[in-house]
């Protein structure tokens, strides 16, 4: 059950990239022509995606980004939690291979004007994409620095023009067993929800992303489109978003569920409340090898300045 | 031999030679190896009394002390990786965490109670001990108890792996009470029928 040792792969076995989307490309011609004589649809269609995958290169927005080194790729999208896919880190990369996040729909409904059914690309085709690092604080103590690509979730939330009744937003991901593997085991109550007050959910920090270092989001990491709250722990960060709802009372998100006594709704990164079973004090933060010393968890992540107003008068121990 | 090949292999990982790779967070995998290691050593040490008993053979009682040793051996190795690789050497916090935390509290109990049982392993002790050394090792059974009672208390939520170490261990364990209930059955109608043979006797 537990994968031992992580996957094995040596950085020298990595194909640079270069090499590998020029060996892409010539995939993608003798597909094409393949495709001309009635053969392998679906496997251009793989194509067009490798030509894709440098589509989200966007300017870093400086005012919201960490001048902390980031985390390479590989770590980023090899150890991660999404237990749609297995509750091992290294699961994900490692069965999300035949998921497929294209074609993808988003329902936006609830107390809003407009709503319905919207294809990705409509969802998208609006906003303009930018680069934002950010710190990710893992509620199991672990942390790592993340150039994201995306847009903040307030501009497109505006954009369906939100009751006065819309008081918290619900995000659901997409619940299919058959691509997403880990979801025939009932580790979690499926499909995983996840949400926010509606005034978290319009901060300026708050972001969508699509894309990570300049490159379309792999399957493991929430393709194709995801959440990212740099102040609360990760687990907020839902994935692969097929719904979007405005929602009057607190939703019933899936961590709060499974186990209200170790995890809140609110989940903002807090040295000084412990996880009933570990502290949440220290981090390690990934990639500073065997002796690297754990390091100080900061209020809010270190996004306190920006956040903390948002609990302005709320007991943080109860709400935690 | 063979159950020092996990401890090379984690060398090998931890000094990036080899072909063990400890993944993004070594200090976790380093941890988490030697921990599953200890109990996997741990069952195999409690498999030699049935399987002798069920096969005959009793060389297989050779190779209990050297398993339970190196149960010994990877808990020290698991211990050793949270204090001074996770947390530092840092005395305070240790101390404060072992307190607060009830799974770091059984899990370092459970250590503690192998000492006794390790330094016990010679032929001279056994022999010293006599009749006590069975029952001091008998410890061995809490110290499984509390072993996977550590393992389950600190998964998140995915309690599939635990609970697989823990049926293994009620096999073990269970085999054992059958058997201890078996010979309390057996000594109970011998002596019940004594009773009978003395009762009667004297009749005619």
């Amino acid at each position: 059950m537990s994968r031992p040792y992580g996957p094995h792969i040596l950085p020298s076995d990595i194909t640079p990239e270069a090499v590998f989307m020029d060996r892409r490309r010539v995939l993608a011609q003798g597909l094409a022509a393949g495709a001309l004589l009635g053969a392998a649809t679906p496997l251009t269609a793989l194509a067009a995606d490798a030509a894709a995958t440098d589509r989200y290169k966007a300017p870093r927005n400086a005012r919201y980004s960490v001048t902390d080194t980031p985390n390479s790729y590989e770590e980023i999208t090899g150890y991660n939690n999404f237990y749609e896919f297995g509750t091992d880190k290294s699961d994900p990369a490692a069965n999300a291979r035949n998921f497929k996040p294209t074609p993808w729909t988003v329902t936006v409904d609830g107390e809003c004007e407009v709503k319905g059914s919207f294809a990705l690309e409509d969802l998208l085709s609006p906003q303009t994409l930018e680069e934002r690092v950010y710190r990710m604080r893992c509620v199991e103590a672990w942390s790592m620095v993340i150039p994201w690509v995306g847009f903040p979730l307030a501009e497109l939330l505006k954009r369906y023009k939100p009751t006065s009744k819309a008081k918290y937003v619900a995000f659901t991901t997409l619940n299919d067993a058959k691509q997403m593997p880990g979801q025939r085991e009932r580790v979690l109550d499926w499909p995983y929800v996840e949400g926010l007050r509606i005034d978290e959910a319009m901060h300026p920090l708050t972001l969508l992303a699509v894309g990570v270092y300049g490159k379309v989001l792999p399957n493991q990491s929430g393709a194709p489109l995801r959440l990212v709250v740099p102040w609360k722990y990760g687990f907020k960060g839902i994935k692969s978003i097929v719904r979007i709802s405005f929602v009057e009372q607190q939703p019933r998100t899936s961590w709060s569920h499974a186990a209200p006594n170790e995890y809140g709704f609110y989940a903002n990164v807090n040295p000084a409340v412990d996880h009933p079973r570990w502290s949440q004090a220290s981090e390690r933060h990934i990639g500073g090898g065997l002796l690297a010393k754990r390091q100080a968890t900061l209020p809010f992540n270190g996004y306190g300045a920006e956040v903390a107003s948002l609990y302005q008068g709320m007991d943080l121990r109860r709400f935690f | 031999m063979v159950a020092l090949l996990p401890a090379l292999g984690l060398l090998g990982g931890a000094l990036q030679v080899g072909p063990v790779h400890l993944g993004a967070d070594p200090v976790r995998t380093l941890i988490h190896e030697c921990g599953i290691w200890t109990l996997r050593l741990l069952w195999l040490t409690l498999l030699i009394t049935p399987l002798r008993e069920l096969t005959g053979l009793n060389d297989l009682l050779r190779l209990r002390r050297m398993l339970g040793l190196f149960a010994f051996f990877y808990a020290l190795l698991h211990m050793a990786a949270w204090v001074w690789l996770d947390q530092g050497l840092d005395g305070a916090v240790i101390v404060s965490e072992v307190i607060k935390r009830p799974y770091l509290a059984l899990g370092m109990t459970a250590v503690l109670l192998m000492v006794p049982l390790a330094v016990t392993s010679t032929n001279a002790m056994m022999r010293r001990l006599r009749k006590r050394w069975l029952v001091l090792h008998r410890l061995i059974y809490v110290i499984a108890l509390l072993g996977i009672w550590h393992f389950w208390w600190q998964v998140k939520k995915d309690i599939r792996e635990p609970l697989v170490y823990a049926l293994l261990l009620a096999l073990l364990l269970g085999y054992r009470l059958v058997k201890a209930a078996a010979i309390r059955r057996a000594k109970a109608r011998s002596a019940l029928a004594t009773a009978r043979g003395k009762t009667a006797a004297p009749a005619p």
